[in-house]
């Protein structure tokens, strides 16, 4: 991270009364064993605790916060749940971190028009259950979604396992209440969901708290469907797999989602979740939905496609508790790869007619490092995670896993993909940007960065390579 | 000045001493800008297409006809289902790929697959200083960076003018059937149509014109004759069901607003809620065409009416007036965010070039 501006910190005492004046008593947090809690996120190889954090709750705390940070020069962190694998909500030790956790309010349901308005530091989960016993969802579904906010999502542009049909967090984006970094407060988009003159909303959207807080936001919201159904299908080879993939979706056929695992990954879930998984090279989660006929109509095709390539298995759930078992493997493989070691998840994503070259290379360089690689993932979208497993306690062992993980995400580039499909840049990748992106490409977007904050405060460090942002921040 | 490549478009850019009025076959420009003509449409090709992948990056000036013939080559489709606005319009000329990205123009099948927007993988552009941006790419997952694909989708120009556009496609359905409902009130009408969108029926189009309600579903042929069969047991009125090439020939009537064609008066696109549609054509009058469950409207107005316009759709919404002379087009932007427009442009075309005006 950069060097702390140390005239900030020496002004602590100043700027937290100042901040105590804008905010109720309890909202302020200066204490240091306090603001350990916000020394990291869930990427925890890197902490720093910050200079203060402040939990507002309403649009109006928040403006004052940023106006008070703003006079004082003062970097600002965005923080939602504090779940980014990134380091998205990573402190700096000059920084105020703002939690947005107790803005958690739903604040407007409407059924007729399809959306709901809700405060940003609502959990994604809890989205869907403010609607769920009136027969809607929300549909982006990270799998931290018990705990992440809307706020993280949507700098993140969130996905999620089912968003081969329902898009990710920017396509069920319709507006948002949004604070700059002098305390402005503007409006974005709206329920209508088209936007009016240039699309700003589609840019805040995946700008990891780089623009501005996000306070409020209206969601697009969709009637559940009657039913949904898992197929599994194990196959002998990567390569067919991914042609079977590739076959349904030529086919028109459009699961929901296409979920991918490789043996390593399998392996290590049968021994953790007992799901009982065949032994075989890959393993295919397809699920449907729709009503019962519609379930079996697709089921049938789907079906058809697999036999054809010749699957060691073809596993359909007859009941709902078949259906879990079926799930219980691929929603159990982060734990179980953290059970064997610590590990690291990447998310880069490659175009899928890729995938069978690219789990090949994974494994040769699987054998140069020596460390071991589980992968699971979004095959309908070519949504990587590998999962580098690593000892943290073993000096060197985490260096050579992000060497390791910085070789996988070029590859991903090199194929045609790119660095991150969900998780986001963050302080995780923000150095090797350059592998993707031209230096016209990403001054392009600093650009953008200049208009909305132009003192470069809010959530410095992260996305652009230091030295390339070097001469911003310094202004 | 018709560039053939992207380094001849670089340099009509870099080069030019005034204003640009940038056109991809100019069949869906809207607004007052002036200046030298820059014609996208010898910017023509296909840079990849895989099926398997549901993944098409063309030039930009390749003719949205182009696309849809290839596409259909390996039964796919836009899913966004792009209008042809040139009857609406009077206009002549050849509709580009990249003029419909730039216009994020998007169709009836928006309320399920999303705009052009949603759509769009990644683009390549020239900003005003002449230089090559490209952002995103040709997968479906890519949080890397800031998006400057939805911000140029839409932009209609004035941030850049496209080279190259890569779309997420679909597969065309198996079948398709539309529910022909007549005898409602329009605002009956309306409500059927927002009662399909709340159902879990996969709706993918739901428009009225006409005295009539259009309720579209598309899918496999069981899944399409089941969901036909539940929707008109939920329906009111006089429910008739065309399939196949007659519902679609229905869809194209909404998609390219033909029943207001070659009409005297000027046309207006709003942008609304679905509850508050058929209020605002109450109180405006006029002949209307609602999409999107009447969160689309297209209304035909005699001219001068623009002060009213903007008042019954006033926090609700917005109007973009697509066909008349003279006055604003576009809808005012509030004025923080008119700063922050501005200031984009400013950064990506300094010199105030690329469709100067257009956008008010």
């Amino acid at each position: 991270m950069p060097a702390p501006d140390q005239g900030v910190i020496a002004r602590k005492a100043r700027i937290v009364a100042r901040l105590r004046s804008v905010l109720p008593a309890d909202a302020v947090i200066d204490a240091p064993e306090e603001l350990r809690a916000y020394e990291c996120d869930a990427l925890t190889a890197y902490r720093c605790p910050p200079l203060a954090a402040v939990l507002p709750r309403t649009t109006a705390e928040v403006s004052a916060v940023l106006r008070v940070c703003w006079q004082e020069g003062v970097p600002m962190v965005p923080r939602g749940s504090g779940t980014s694998l990134a380091g998205g909500a990573m402190p700096t030790a000059d920084s105020v971190i703002l939690g947005v956790a107790r803005m958690n309010a739903v604040l407007e349901t409407d059924y007729e028009n399809r959306f709901i308005r809700v405060q940003s530091g609502r959990t994604n989960l809890s989205v869907s259950g403010a609607v769920e016993a009136d027969g809607f969802f929300y549909a982006p579904d990270p799998s931290s979604q018990l705990a992440c906010a809307i706020a993280g999502n949507i700098a993140m542009n969130s996905g999620g396992a089912h968003c081969l049909k329902y898009g990710v967090t920017t396509n069920n984006l319709l507006g948002v209440t949004l604070v700059q970094m002098d305390g402005t407060v503007i409006t974005l988009g709206g329920p209508w969901g088209e936007p009016s003159g240039l699309d700003l909303l589609g840019v805040v959207c995946g700008s990891e708290g780089q623009l501005g807080v996000v306070t409020e936001a209206w969601l697009r919201i969709l009637p559940k469907p009657e039913g949904a159904r898992p197929v599994l299908v194990g196959f002998n080879s990567n390569e067919v797999a991914g042609a079977c993939v590739a076959d349904i979706i030529r086919a028109g056929i459009l699961p929901v989602a296409i979920e991918f695992m490789d043996r390593p990954c399998i392996r290590a879930t049968e021994a953790f979740a007992h799901a009982g998984y065949p032994d075989c090279e890959a393993l295919l989660i397809i699920e449907v939905e729709g009503s019962e006929a519609e379930i079996a109509e697709q089921l049938g095709r789907i079906r058809q496609i697999a036999l054809a390539h010749d699957p060691v298995e073809f596993r359909e759930a007859a009941d709902e508790d078949q259906a879990r078992r079926i799930w219980l493997g691929r929603k159990s493989a982060f734990g179980a790869m953290g059970q064997i070691n610590d590990y690291m998840c990447l998310d880069g994503t490659i175009p899928v007619s890729s995938l069978p070259h690219v789990l090949r290379r994974i494994g040769e360089m699987s054998r140069d490092f020596g460390l071991d690689v589980g992968n699971v993932f979004h095959a309908g979208d070519g949504n990587m995670h590998p999962l580098i497993l690593f000892d943290a306690n073993k000096p060197g062992d985490l260096e050579k896993c992000e060497a390791f993980g910085a070789e996988i995400l070029k590859l991903c580039v090199e194929v045609g993909g790119c660095l991150t499909g969900e998780h986001g840049v963050g302080i995780e990748k923000r150095d090797l940007m350059a592998v993707q992106f031209a230096p016209a490409d990403m001054e392009a977007q600093m650009r953008i960065k200049d208009v909305f904050d132009p003192k470069w405060l809010l959530n410095p460090a992260k996305v652009f390579p230091l030295a390339t942002t070097a001469t911003r921040r310094a202004g | 000045m018709r560039p053939k490549t992207e380094a001849e478009l670089v340099e009509a850019v870099a080069g030019a001493t005034g204003p640009l009025l940038l056109r991809g076959g100019g069949t869906r420009t809207l607004g007052h800008a002036m200046g030298e003509v820059l014609e996208t449409g010898g910017l023509t090709g296909v840079e990849l297409y895989e099926p398997g992948a549901l993944t098409l990056v063309v030039r930009a000036g390749t003719p949205l006809a182009e696309v849809d013939r290839v596409l259909a080559g390996e039964r796919q489709r836009l899913a966004f289902e792009p209008p042809d606005l040139r009857g609406l319009l009077g206009r002549e000329g050849v509709s580009t790929i990249g003029g419909v990205l730039a216009a994020n123009a998007s169709g009836p099948r928006r309320v399920q697959a999303g705009a052009a927007r949603d759509a769009a993988l990644g683009v390549r552009f020239v900003d005003g200083t002449g230089t090559v941006v490209k952002n995103g790419g040709r997968v479906m997952k890519n949080v890397t960076g800031y998006d400057l694909v939805k911000l140029l989708a839409g932009s209609r120009g004035v941030l850049g003018v496209l080279s190259e556009v890569g779309f997420k496609v679909q597969a065309l359905p198996e079948a398709e059937a539309t529910l022909v409902i007549e005898g409602l009130s329009d605002e009956a009408g309306l409500k059927a149509l927002r009662v399909a969108l709340g159902s879990p029926f996969d709706i993918s189009g739901a428009a009225r014109h006409s005295g009539r309600s259009l309720i579209r579903v598309e899918g496999m042929a069981g899944s399409v004759a089941y969901r036909t069969g539940q929707l008109r047991d939920r329906m009111g009125g006089e429910v008739t069901v065309a399939e196949g090439e007659a519902s679609a020939a229905l869809w194209r009537e909404v998609r390219d607003v033909v029943p207001l064609q070659g009409k005297p008066g000027e046309v207006w696109r709003i942008a609304t809620l679905p509850t508050a549609a058929a209020e605002i054509v109450a109180v405006l009058g006029g002949e209307a065409l609602w999409d999107w469950g009447g969160g689309l409207i297209w209304l035909l107005l005699d001219p001068g009416r623009g002060a009213e316009v903007a008042a019954a759709v006033a926090g609700r919404g917005h109007a973009t007036r697509v066909l008349g002379q003279g006055g604003p087009v576009f809808p005012p932007e509030a004025p923080e965010v008119a700063v922050l427009a501005a200031g984009l442009k400013a950064k990506f075309d300094p010199r105030g070039i690329l469709n100067a005006g257009m956008m008010g």
